[in-house]
């Protein structure tokens, strides 16, 4: 087992405490639920979109620290980035908490601190419920997301 | 093989936590773990502390014995051999389900039907009596606190009968509010089905009155055992309930068998569960008739070594007699009670003065599933998440409870291990 100080990292902790961007966005453009179905864990994820560019970005909801702090960290990672570049952050940001192998990935700034969660399979899903839910959202599904 | 039960007194179902219970003989938990392989593990460096047994309990030599010579010394098909090999499977089988009839005092080893767990019972009573009892308008009533196995069959059911499901609140402790209970009670209710024992509160339910309140209008009663069965004496004719049922992973048996006690009566009025070989006396494509009951309900090749090893299991619980479990888990509930509320921060949700065995936990400013991994690294294996009972989280508030729960194995060191993890949960959280 590796160190708990590599899964809760202080930013992680951080956060969690005070998450960014939290609370409710009025009359967003795009917005999704997102629902871990093991763990009881629910999140919305709403959105502002101009030009195909995300200009504001807001998550409620409750989870554990991982879950709290992942979509704490995309929401800023994302703010004014294009909703293709959102989707291809999201592509990295999975390879990197799923894949054993992958190698660090610089690009992923602020967000390279979930790194340690591919070591705590049973968590992979807290880590990566709001960019499932963030995903949702782009794709203006009508089903909730699901980390199932 | 009888002498075993005789220390177990039936009014332990529902006597105050606090009366006296003398062991038949000293209980020495160090022999007792002893018979369980599993754990002397360790979890990296440090020893395993096994507090998950709400989910699932450990396995015991004698389970693990009577697992391996089944298949070792006594496999082959049962009730259609007329050799020697499948004349033994078949008296094992059925010697198993006599053992079962027996630790839940079923008048016949008719009354026990084997199933692959306490979902599958539920489920088979609500195929089978259900559809043939409940129709439109009707009434189905559980309570709060149900696992969802025990309330998601009575939904499906509703559903396609057009039949209302009806809700028994609980209080703030997690107890059973009664007069509520008995106010949902009426002509319409075509059945009542309620857990004995509560796995995310520990609430022991009084089962006896709850019976009593249904018999007074004529209402069937299903117990959902699951929780209940390894940490007290069942006894379903003093009880006079109409089905009970209990699962083996949890009884210190293996996964996949389980048992569902249905009355005779009731049992040779209902319809078949599922079909297929062993439940037919014959078939033709014009006819077929069923065999009685228990094959009636137990169609296929079934889980013969689950069930030779439950059989084993019950054994072993009747062996080390229920006064002395009562005596040695009581008071490490008491102890673990005390241990947890010194914890700061921590409040425990079921607080029921009737309970067992189980702690379920929220901590100040941490959410249950990090409670549960910083506490892993630590050995200590406890369960987080809604434990398959939402109804019961948002009855109180909670998105999750952490949860320790205890066998007849655990010992106070265990719960110190627990604590000391809770500390490392507070370095990190602050
Ligand atoms: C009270 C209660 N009912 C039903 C069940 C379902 O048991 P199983 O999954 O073995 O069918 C459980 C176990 O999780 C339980 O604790």
């Amino acid at each position: 087992m590796s160190d708990l100080r590599e899964l809760y990292q202080e930013v992680i902790l951080d956060h969690n405490r005070s998450p960014r961007n939290f609370g409710r966005l009025e009359d967003p453009t795009l917005q999704a639920d997102g629902h871990n179905p093991l763990c009881g864990d629910k999140l919305t994820v709403a959105l502002n979109v101009a030009d195909g560019v995300v200009t504001d970005i807001r998550f409620e909801g409750s989870g554990c620290a991982i879950s709290k702090a992942s979509a704490s960290l995309m929401t800023e990672g994302i703010k004014g980035k294009t909703l293709d570049e959102a989707r291809a952050l999201f592509e990295r940001f999975h390879q990197m908490v799923t894949d054993q192998a992958a190698p660090a990935d610089a690009s992923l700034g602020k967000l390279t601190v979930f790194a340690g969660v591919r070591d705590y399979p049973a968590r992979v899903k807290c880590a990566i419920l709001a960019w499932h839910t963030l995903l949702a959202a782009v794709d203006n599904s009508q089903e909730p997301a699901s980390t199932e | 093989m009888t002498d075993v039960y005789r220390d177990v007194d039936v009014t332990t179902t529902t006597v105050a936590p606090t009366d006296p219970l003398v062991a038949p003989e000293p209980f020495d938990v160090g022999r007792i773990r002893e018979l369980f392989p599993i754990l002397a593990q360790r979890v990296g460096d440090k020893p395993l502390a096994y507090l998950d047994n709400a989910a699932t309990t450990q396995k015991p030599r004698p389970v693990l014995d009577a697992l391996s010579r089944y298949y070792a010394e006594e496999n082959a098909n049962i009730h259609r051999g007329v050799y020697a090999l499948s004349q033994h499977a078949t008296e094992a089988y059925e010697g198993a389900r006599a053992k079962v009839a027996r630790f839940l005092n079923a008048t016949e080893p008719a009354e026990i039907i084997f199933t692959r767990n306490a979902t599958e019972g539920i489920n088979l009573v609500a195929q089978t009596f259900g559809r043939q009892t409940v129709g439109a308008g009707d009434e189905v009533v559980i309570s709060t606190m149900e696992h969802h196995s025990n309330i998601v069959p009575w939904q499906m059911l509703c559903e396609e009968k057009g039949a209302r499901l009806r809700v028994v609140p609980i209080s703030d402790t997690g107890e059973l509010m009664l007069e509520e209970l008995a106010s949902l009670l009426g002509p319409r209710t075509k059945l009542l089905s309620i857990v004995h024992m509560s796995n995310s509160l520990g609430t022991i339910n009084p089962v006896r009155e709850v019976v009593e309140l249904a018999q007074a209008h004529g209402v069937p009663v299903l117990i959902d055992g699951s929780q209940a069965a390894y940490h007290m004496p069942v006894d379903v004719q003093a009880l006079g309930c109409d089905f009970y049922v209990v699962t083996g992973h949890k009884l210190y048996g293996p996964t996949g068998i389980g048992a569902l006690y249905g009355r005779r009566a009731l049992l040779d009025a209902m319809p078949p569960y599922q079909g297929g070989g062993d439940m037919i006396r014959s078939v033709t494509f014009e006819r077929t008739t069923y065999n009685e009951v228990p094959h009636k309900f137990e169609a296929g090749t079934p889980h013969i070594a689950g069930a030779i090893g439950l059989g084993a299991a019950v054994d072993f619980i009747a062996g080390v007699g229920f006064a002395a479990i009562t005596a040695h888990e009581r008071p490490l509930l008491e102890y673990a009670t005390a241990a947890l509320e010194a914890v700061p921060g921590l409040r425990l949700i079921g607080t029921a003065p009737n309970k067992a065995s189980i702690l379920s936990f929220v901590l100040d400013g941490v959410h249950a599933h990090d409670i549960g991994t910083i506490v892993d690294t630590e050995g200590v294996a406890i369960r987080t998440g809604h434990h398959c009972t939402q109804p019961v989280m948002e009855r109180f508030g909670v998105p999750a409870t952490a949860r320790a729960s205890l066998a007849m194995y655990n010992t106070t060191a265990e719960i110190d291990q627990l604590v000391a993890a809770l500390t490392k949960v507070r370095e990190i959280f602050g």
